[in-house]
């Protein structure tokens, strides 16, 4: 059975920075994603970063990727790469990892250390007709236009108003789709105000408490229904809009399968949307072999998801007695103060109140 | 005519279907699996099983924090069992 002292499970941000910090402290890594390629979401975010100078801000995501990549190819002697290759299975009784290439190659890997970087799914939400031909999670909208260069359809109906919900919006227009409206559930945007803006200058309606109460068609969708929502309900006539493709961008949910089977002590955080394991300062979950980065950790950004990856690795190597204490608390400190910087001020302050609920300094021995 | 609503997409089931089964009392995500076959398919749940335990948490008028998600188990995706017969690490 393959052995590797560090498993990262997640090519994207997180677990990219994960491998290349415990690499390049000394660790022999293994990297598995579920993707034909690594990047997880950075390859299709064409749009600049916001966040910090440490960070990259002012960069495009997937040129960031390439940052990354770079970065890996100079440490490829020291990772292991396997895309398209999921993990099915962690097995406690022996902590042997069980995995799948394509579909066809079952194996598995016997690992010392484990960084869960598994990132989120998107959500979907219940309305009648929700399974037409037609209704897309925006992700996977952004996905084909930005990775594969296929436009999913003429018009655009969008759910939800957050970063994603306007950064799809204003990139299905640069790729000459048009956007019927943007529908809102609560009576304000939740993405970046310049997000918003831009799709504004481009007379898309934002329409704030707003929610879509069907989508029409008979074999793929032909339009959609949406209504005023008021404190009591549903009030004001049904609006029809006319659109091939209904977008739901009405938020991520962290990836926690692996965490569950794992044992690791989880925990409902809903400003982090969802369970999430509760982790010490060294980003180490209850399982005092497994860490976690990213998404898998709490929903939030790209750009905080790899600096967790970053501290993630680096306590997976300093466990296995790669990094000097020293080395260690300069690291530790290091991104911890890119972290706050990060979540600074009032937009970092829903991750602040969540990850209070889910942190602790360090694991009681 | 009722319009049907489908929450678990891979094994077809409506919101209808699941209400119904947690007034029989079925009011947890792995009785309704059982029941049901909900996160039984090709996305283990990764699409319905938020949305069910949000029904769960509204017919017991509990948040949705104290509704247990039920049990994980490998594989996290389908696998053929052909492979897991051959015993893999060729």
């Amino acid at each position: 059975m393959k052995t590797t002292e560090v498993l990262v499970i997640g090519g994207g941000p997180a677990g990219l920075s994960a491998a290349l910090e415990a690499a390049s402290r000394g660790s022999q890594v293994t990297l598995v994603d579920s993707d034909l390629q690594l990047g997880g979401q950075l390859i299709k975010q064409t749009h600049k970063f916001f966040g910090s100078e440490d960070e990259r801000a002012g960069t495009r995501g997937y040129k960031i990727g390439e940052l990354l990549f770079k970065e890996l190819e100079g440490l490829k002697d020291c990772i292991d790469v396997h895309v398209n290759t999921t993990v099915l299975g962690y097995y406690k009784e022996d902590g042997v990892v069980s995995l799948s290439r394509g579909e066809e190659d079952y194996f598995r890997i016997k690992p010392e250390r484990i960084v869960m970087s598994t990132g989120a799914m998107e959500r979907l939400i219940p309305f009648p007709k929700n399974d037409l031909p037609g209704v897309y999670g925006a992700g996977a909208v952004q996905t084909l236009m930005n990775v594969y260069g296929v436009t999913p359809g003429k018009r655009v109906l969008m759910i939800g108003a957050g970063n994603i919900g306007l950064i799809v919006s204003y990139q299905l227009m640069q790729a000459g789709v048009d956007v019927a409206a943007v529908v809102e559930f609560m009576p304000k945007i939740g993405g970046y105000w310049v997000h918003a803006a831009k799709i504004r200058r481009l007379g898309v309606p934002i329409l704030l408490r707003h929610t879509i109460v069907e989508a029409l068609g008979e074999d793929v969708v032909s339009g959609a229904v949406i209504q005023a929502v008021g404190d009591k309900g549903l009030e004001g006539d049904p609006v029809r809009i006319d659109c091939d493709i209904i977008c739901l961008a009405v938020g991520l949910t962290p990836t926690a399968e692996l965490l569950w089977q794992a044992g690791c002590d989880m925990q409902f955080v809903p400003e982090l949307c969802g369970y999430v394991p509760r982790r010490d300062a060294h980003m180490r979950t209850s399982q005092s072999h497994i860490w976690v980065a990213g998404d898998a950790a709490g929903i939030e950004e790209a750009s905080s998801a790899m600096v967790e990856g970053r501290l993630a690795g680096l306590g997976a190597a300093r466990s296995l007695g790669h990094v000097k204490d020293s080395d260690y608390d300069a690291g530790l400190a290091s991104y911890w103060q890119r972290l706050s910087h990060l979540r600074a001020g009032e937009v970092g302050e829903k991750i602040r109140s969540g990850l209070e609920k889910c942190s602790c300094d360090a694991w009681e021995v | 005519m009722k319009k049907e609503i489908v929450v678990c997409r891979c094994e077809e089931v409506t919101l209808e279907e699941i209400r119904q089964w947690i007034n029989r009392g079925y009011d947890s995500f792995d009785e309704l699996k059982r029941v049901l076959r909900v996160g039984m398919g090709p996305c283990q749940g990764r699409g319905c099983r938020d949305i069910i335990l949000k029904e769960i948490a509204r017919a017991k008028g509990v948040p949705v924090s104290e509704v247990p998600v039920g049990t994980f188990r490998p594989p996290a995706k389908p696998v053929k069992l052909g492979i897991l017969a051959e015993g893999g690490d060729k």
